[in-house]
């Protein structure tokens, strides 16, 4: 926050001690910290409120959740403990986990060397597989699903399992290529040359001197693929729709409420505990997370 | 597409060759072609990948865009009657393609210029920056089918929290998801709550910018209104420009959330036996990446008109996709 603080001591040009400008100076400065201050309590209010309510009505009866009062009567923690007693839901858990676990393990192993190639490797036709990357990165699954469906199904025949959806991430995703890529630029030639004067190969050189360095990218790759897997409704709900043992949480979660006849209250309890893994991951790893945000849209 | 790791071997030698440099010496071309070996190497994982996930499947939409096929039967060749079929015939083509366009000019608009606020208020922000950060940026993790589901609760029309409160304060309560002036709108409320990516990139953005020019925008009596005219929004434009781009590609595959809110909304929310009809309340939340599963997976497996769908999609991507790889827009870096 330094930044902010340097930057208002420059807007505003302070008069001397104890002068009437001095006092207004002071005054416009209070003014301002409580105009900002207040926009931002009404925005947290913006982001915080709808997880307030879905909190507080996974905590109420199943009547209850129909009326208008926003606060439960009793508070029914037995909630968290019913939905587990919903067929399928510890299934889906143990899939989501599964699906996250080897999708992120497969992408992470399987991008880091191409995008090593494509920061550090001259060589002709860098530009144009690169344009390749950012095309794949870019294009909407629907475009490429109706053929990938056919080749699961009718060719391999292993739709209602989690391959279709874990196997295509071992041959590199694009945008974790993209992210590792543009981190990998930042390393200066210098410190590769050097483990070659040492003796290294291309592949030691990687293992032994670059992983090391790229540390916050793999693991902000890994966040990122991790929820990506987590989140996916769309892969599932081609691949898994025909077999309810293999759904996932983020597709058994929709068919929930029909399942239990509008059980708001389960439904919010699910709908919580289905979050929570992501804002717990969040919290642990913060910081390799914003990292990785700010870098896919500002180092470019 | 698949050839281009053919072209990329090949074109080596005729580049130089136009660059009409002096013949490339023994030993230096032996470490070049050895340094592509390397290169192809370490890339053949991604390679495959490229060719079975990508270049593949997308000629394979454009053969199957010019068939009948069911998914059964073995596909026959019917020239370009899936064409006129989805462009001219299908009931739904038209109403997705224009509520694609409407959240792709509304959701990203919006989006970019809440993002902007909300960066550029979080940088403002002194006491409790930390707490501040957090709870703006937690929104954009909720997994999106569990943040829908969440909203279709809040908003409901009849039962939800937002309505019983706005009712209480006298002011009107709209249907939201279950209206079909309001679904949409209610689906650009969702964007909004999961703002969280784009307030970090302003963010870093906006902290980027230099401080001396702001020192010298005061000395030369600049207001707050120009200086963020003159100063901040000339220094942040690239990532402005990054914003609308990705945000417009995202908005085309706008698909889950709008999906979702239309089964919970409708109520006929589906077992995997029950289909519910898509585009609840009234067609209003149609999108064509869902044209692309009804017509695929859903309704009546016309694989063809899916097809084609599909590539409407794909030409409206890569024309945003191409305005990012132009030099100016970064995606490409340093090379």
């Amino acid at each position: 926050m330094s930044d902010t603080l340097t930057l208002d001591a420059a807007t505003s040009v302070a008069p001397a001690p104890r002068t009437a400008a001095h006092r207004r100076f002071v005054r416009q400065r209070r003014l301002n910290w409580i105009a900002v201050h207040s926009l931002g309590i009404a925005a947290a209010l913006f982001f915080l409120l709808p997880f307030v309510f879905l909190f507080l009505t996974s905590l109420m009866s199943d009547d209850q959740t129909l009326g208008a009062s926003i606060w439960p009567q009793h508070f029914e923690w037995s909630n968290y403990v019913n939905v587990f007693k919903v067929p399928g839901f510890t299934d889906w858990w143990k899939n989501s986990i599964e699906y996250s676990v080897i999708g992120t393990v497969l992408t992470v192993a399987s991008s880091i060397p191409a995008a090593y190639a494509l920061a550090k490797f001259r060589f002709p036709g860098r530009r144009v597989a690169m344009m390749a990357v950012i095309s794949m990165m870019m294009l909407p699954p629907q475009v490429i699903i109706v053929p990938m469906y056919l080749l699961w199904t009718n060719q391999l025949h292993l739709t209602g399992t989690i391959w279709p959806l874990v196997i295509p991430m071992a041959f590199g995703d694009a945008f974790s290529i993209f992210l590792l890529r543009q981190f990998l630029l930042t390393i200066p030639k210098e410190y590769l040359d050097a483990a070659k004067v040492d003796g290294c190969g291309e592949f030691r050189t990687l293992t032994r001197v670059v992983l090391p360095m790229i540390k916050p990218a793999i693991s902000a790759v890994a966040l990122f693929q991790f929820f990506y897997c987590w989140n996916d409704f769309f892969g599932p709900q081609i691949y898994l729709a025909q077999n309810p043992n293999a759904w996932t949480v983020s597709y058994g979660l929709q068919t929930f409420h029909s399942a239990h006849h509008t059980d708001w209250n389960l439904t919010m309890a699910a709908t919580l505990l289905v979050m929570a893994p992501v804002i717990i991951v969040f919290f642990f790893a913060q910081k390799a997370f914003i990292e990785g945000v700010t870098l896919t849209g500002v180092k470019g | 597409m698949s050839s281009t790791t053919a072209e990329t071997g090949l074109s080596s030698t005729p580049s130089r060759a136009r660059a009409g440099k002096p013949p490339v010496a023994p030993a230096l071309k032996r470490k070049r072609r050895r340094e592509l070996r390397v290169a192809l190497a370490f890339l053949s994982p991604w390679l495959i990948g490229f060719v079975l996930f990508f270049a593949y499947p997308l000629i394979s939409t454009v053969y199957f865009s010019f068939m009948h096929y069911d998914g059964y039967n073995p596909p026959n060749f019917v020239g370009t009657k899936n064409w006129t079929y989805v462009l001219t015939e299908n009931p739904y083509f038209w109403t997705a393609m224009r509520n694609t366009l409407w959240l792709v000019l509304v959701m990203v608009t919006l989006r970019v210029i809440f993002g902007l606020g909300i960066g550029m208020l979080i940088t403002k922000i002194k006491t409790g920056a930390g707490f501040f950060r957090t709870a703006f940026y937690l929104p954009y993790l909720a997994p999106p089918v569990a943040a829908t589901i969440g909203f279709a609760f809040l908003l409901n029309p009849g039962t939800g929290p937002v309505n019983h409160v706005l009712g209480q304060l006298g002011l009107p309560q709209p249907g939201w998801f279950n209206d079909p002036n309001w679904s949409k709108p209610s689906l650009v409320l969702l964007a909004l709550w999961g703002i969280g990516d784009l307030m970090v990139i302003f963010m870093a953005a906006l902290l980027d910018v230099p401080t001396d020019q702001y020192e010298a925008a005061n000395l030369d009596g600049a207001g707050p209104f120009q200086r963020f005219r003159y100063v901040t929004l000339p220094n942040i434009m690239p990532i402005i420009m990054f914003a609308v781009v990705t945000g417009v590609i995202q908005t085309l595959q706008y698909y889950t959330q709008a999906m979702v809110a239309g089964q919970v909304a409708s109520g006929t929310l589906s077992g995997s036996g029950q289909n519910y009809f898509p585009g609840y309340p009234n067609g209003s939340t149609w999108t064509v990446p869902q044209l692309v599963y009804n017509l695929g997976f859903q309704s009546n497996d016309d694989i063809g008109s899916a097809c084609v769908v599909s590539l409407v999609l794909f030409v409206l991507a890569m024309a945003f996709t191409s305005l990012l790889m132009r030099r100016r827009a970064g995606l490409m870096g340093d090379d």
